[in-house]
């Protein structure tokens, strides 16, 4: 049934407040298990041979004298899975396990399943590959230019008219924009063009992926996996082993960081495959090398952009050109780019348009709203020259170009209620913009958007017999669902949040529920939530009435106890929640909510971040000495998840700007897959994170709900790219800013 | 009702930017569109989300849309 799904602007008792964390205890003292903590008996252990070459023809695999050793149970190749050629999920699988090409350096060839460790990497050993290398290429640019290796045959550029006839790296070009492009350009006074570089990051979450999988003879398996989206990983698996998705049960562990990393599947189908054919459970955990190598990193970038504005700081055109490196398979991630770039700006004449190209680099995924960040590196970086060239502050000449309500966005439709105006002025009032600088110390301000999606969704509301609340819930915890969804259901039923207990449940106990991704968790699990808790308020009704013997109309359902009203029943004690589910086994049996939505109409979301980094000019070295982060969140359900996602994107973003790089030798191969290599920040290299949360309300949703999750990693880049300007006095145009970077252009300033 | 594509949407409509279709809701938009543009079938197995004054929606099939709605076509979006 189809709920209005409308903001009511209800008051809250119990949403908004800082309840306990119900997962805290648990994590805090090792109770929570995670994608390495359960076993079997008999599991076995699983390992992967992966190809040392960036891009090599396979043209003999010798699994022989490795089956042949004792204690392996199973040897995969690609040859032992099905044959998915032409099927739409042939990428993905073959990105599991190499085909007649690896195509990057740690794509896997093969897989075994043995009784311990030792034996399964003795007998990785053992396996020969013979490889013809091809030449390779690493580098976006690169990778376009006539006569570069063509990564794969059979892609051909999709959104050219007429269709190619040869296949190219170029795997998708996307086109976003309105207005007259060059008439806007003429019509400025002062034109800046820039071109910009960013490295490829990881999402960097600090557990690998692991699984335990278990497939029977019976054809039924089971896997225990850490996912954002168990769900869309049982579906992939099935598709991709030709098994049944209801005889395949998924259950998602907690989950140590995800960040668009773990929405697709890397190992799992291979754990599966190993345990098939091995008849005994099968155990995967990734190296640290591994996950570096072989999951799923964002894209590096190219880009060109172009600003042009009026003296009065009035923008009279903008043009993004973006070249995004999707890995070994194609992917749309230049096309988000280009949909995002200049969505925080009411721009009359506006053109982006996306190359989505392969490399010889792993397959990509989401990070955190994904494509977005690098975008706004290279437009708000340029909108500070551009507010410099004019004489303009750079907080005055974005609020003076802010999109509203009634702006036709870059990439199309028209905004509703949106937050970059009101976050702007927020940052612009925050004392933070009024601190005194010292020596050597800049600052810098930048912008971000992200769409927010909902999707399919499905809640379980269970009462018991002693009136607790048991929510099962589809969406997995990556950043407070149970505590979220807990405070939804304690706040429609009328009851303490204690009262409530929700679980993450496994995939053949609820219906489908899409990815936890496009910070779609709080949205449509919040929405599910509203509508089961009131599906079983009106059955609590119902049991009441049938409890007085009076008409369901004359109840009512308030503070978490039906009343009877009306002047012939008004005089009856009020039954609380706690009555009627004693009672439930006389009166029909449990008592339970449910409702399964498609969530739609999330709201889009908005951020604006203001960055204090100090310099040092004799090595180049940074230190971000303040950081504030200023973002709608439509309704914060619970504030401090809401400021912890704002912090936690503000630090990934940081870690991105200046020191994480994924670094090829000219051989292909990655010279860093460890984090001693890949420096993220840690908590001694940031400030405290500060945040204001504004609520300006989604429509769409009877909270107001906007996701929140990924918009605080947007502007990060460009925030410190423009704080370093002013600390500096130069303009880094390429990601990171590590200190060589800094340092050299420092130099070349100073002649 | 005018539908406006956006992305590679526009590639395989012929290079137009917008349409004029007659729908009641979002299905029977889709099913036209893919009858007057075979080429859109590439996008619709990688899904397409639907716009409807200004609300993005991406697999409802039931949404109705006004007759006087801002309709945009927008390739589907992945999130982190």
């Amino acid at each position: 049934m189809a709920h209005d799904t409308s903001f009511t602007n209800q008051n809250f008792k119990v949403v908004g407040t800082r309840v306990n964390r119900p997962d805290g205890m648990d994590k805090v003292t090792g109770r929570a298990k995670y994608g390495a903590d359960l076993s079997a008996p008999g599991q076995l252990v699983g390992l992967f041979l992966r190809s040392p070459h960036a891009h090599a023809r396979i043209t003999k695999i010798d699994t022989s004298r490795a089956e042949k050793l004792s204690g392996v149970k199973a040897v995969i190749t690609s040859a032992d899975l099905p044959d998915l050629t032409n099927g739409a999920q042939l990428d993905v699988l073959e990105n599991c396990m190499a085909r007649d090409r690896a195509l990057y350096d740690g794509h896997a060839v093969a897989a075994v399943a043995a009784i311990d460790q030792q034996t399964a990497k003795k007998a990785l050993k053992l396996i020969k590959v013979s490889y013809e290398i091809l030449p390779h290429v690493t580098d976006v640019d690169e990778a376009m230019k006539p006569g570069a290796p063509i990564i794969k045959d059979n892609i051909f550029t999709s959104g050219v008219d007429p269709k190619p006839k040869k296949p190219s790296n170029i795997s998708k070009v996307s086109e976003f924009g309105h207005g007259d492009i060059d008439a806007g350009f003429k019509a400025a006074d002062v034109i800046i063009e820039k071109s910009y570089k960013t490295e490829q990051t990881h999402q960097g979450y600090i557990e690998p992926h692991a699984c335990l999988a278990t497939v029977g003879p019976d054809g039924s398996g089971e896997l225990w996996v850490t996912t954002q989206g168990h769900y869309t990983y049982r579906t992939a698996c099935a598709a991709l082993l030709g098994m049944d998705i209801a005889k395949l049960k998924v259950t998602s562990s907690e989950i140590g960081g995800g960040f668009g990393g773990k929405t697709h599947v890397w190992v799992e189908p291979i754990a599966l495959a190993l345990s098939r054919k091995a008849n005994r459970p099968v155990k995967i955990v990734m190296t640290r090398d591994e996950v570096f190598r072989a999951t799923g990193p964002t894209c590096s970038t190219s880009m060109d952009i172009k600003i042009g504005a009026r003296k009065d700081g009035t923008i009279t055109a903008a043009s993004s050109v973006l070249r995004y490196q999707n890995g070994a398979f194609p992917a749309t991630w230049a096309m988000l780019g280009a949909m995002t770039s200049w969505a925080c700006y009411d721009l009359k004449n506006v053109h982006s348009i996306g190359y989505d190209v392969l490399c010889n680099r792993p397959k990509t995924a989401a990070y955190r709203a994904p494509s977005a960040p690098m975008a706004a590196f290279g437009v708000e970086s340029t909108m500070d020259l551009v507010a410099a060239e004019i004489g303009m502050n750079p907080v005055e000449f974005r609020i003076k170009n802010a999109a509203k309500e009634g702006t036709r966005a870059s990439y199309g439709p028209t905004y509703g209620p949106i937050g970059i105006g009101p976050t702007l002025e927020a940052a612009k009032n925050h004392p933070h913009m009024k601190a005194k600088l010292g020596k050597n110390q800049g600052r810098g301000m930048a912008c971000g958007f992200w769409f927010n999606f909902g999707g399919q969704t499905c809640v379980d509301l269970n009462i018991g017999s002693d009136g607790t609340v048991n929510l099962a819930l589809g969406t997995v915890d990556v950043g407070g669902a149970r505590a979220s969804m807990s405070l939804i259901a304690a706040e429609e039923l009328g009851i303490p949040y204690e009262q409530v207990k929700a679980n993450v449940a496994d995939t053949s106990s609820l219906g489908h529920n899409d990815t936890t991704e496009g910070s779609r968790g709080t949205f449509s699990s919040g929405m599910a939530t509203i509508f089961a808790a009131r599906d079983a308020i009106e059955e609590l009704r119902k049991r009441a009435a049938m409890m007085w013997d009076i008409p369901v109309e004359a109840v009512e359902w308030a503070e978490g106890e039906a009343s009877a009203v009306g002047s012939e029943h008004g005089n009856l004690p009020a039954l609380s929640l706690a009555d009627i589910a004693k009672r439930a086994a006389s009166t029909g049996g449990p008592i339970a909510g449910h409702n399964e939505v498609v969530a739609d109409g999330a709201g889009v979301s908005f951020a604006s971040h203001i960055c204090d980094i100090e310099v040092d000019p004799e090595t180049g070295g940074t230190k971000v000495i303040r950081y504030t982060v200023i973002q709608d969140a439509g309704k914060a359900i619970h504030p401090d998840y809401v400021e912890g996602q704002f912090q936690g994107g503000a630090a990934q973003g940081i870690g991105w700007a200046l020191n994480e790089e994924y670094i090829y030798g000219d051989d292909g191969r990655l010279q860093n897959s460890g984090f001693l290599d890949y420096r993220i920040p840690v908590c001694s290299d940031l400030p405290f994170i500060d945040t204001e949360i504004l609520e300006i309300p989604n429509p769409n949703h009877p909270y107001g709900i906007r996701g929140v999750g990924e918009t605080s990693i947007v502007p990060p880049l460009a925030a410190i790219g423009n704080a370093l300007s002013n600390a500096a006095g130069v303009r880094m145009d390429h990601t990171p800013m590590s200190p060589p970077r800094i340092l050299k252009a420092i130099e070349e300033a100073n002649g | 009702m005018k539908v406006s594509l956006t992305g590679s949407l526009r590639s395989a409509a012929g290079g137009i930017d917008s349409i004029d279709i007659v729908a009641e809701d979002i299905r029977e938009l889709l099913t036209k569109v893919l009858e007057r543009y075979p080429r859109m079938e590439e996008h619709m197995d990688t899904g397409i989300a639907v716009s409807i004054n200004g609300e993005i929606y991406r697999d409802n099939w039931r949404k109705k849309i006004p007759q006087d709605a801002e309709v945009f076509l927008l390739p589907r979006l992945q999130g982190g």
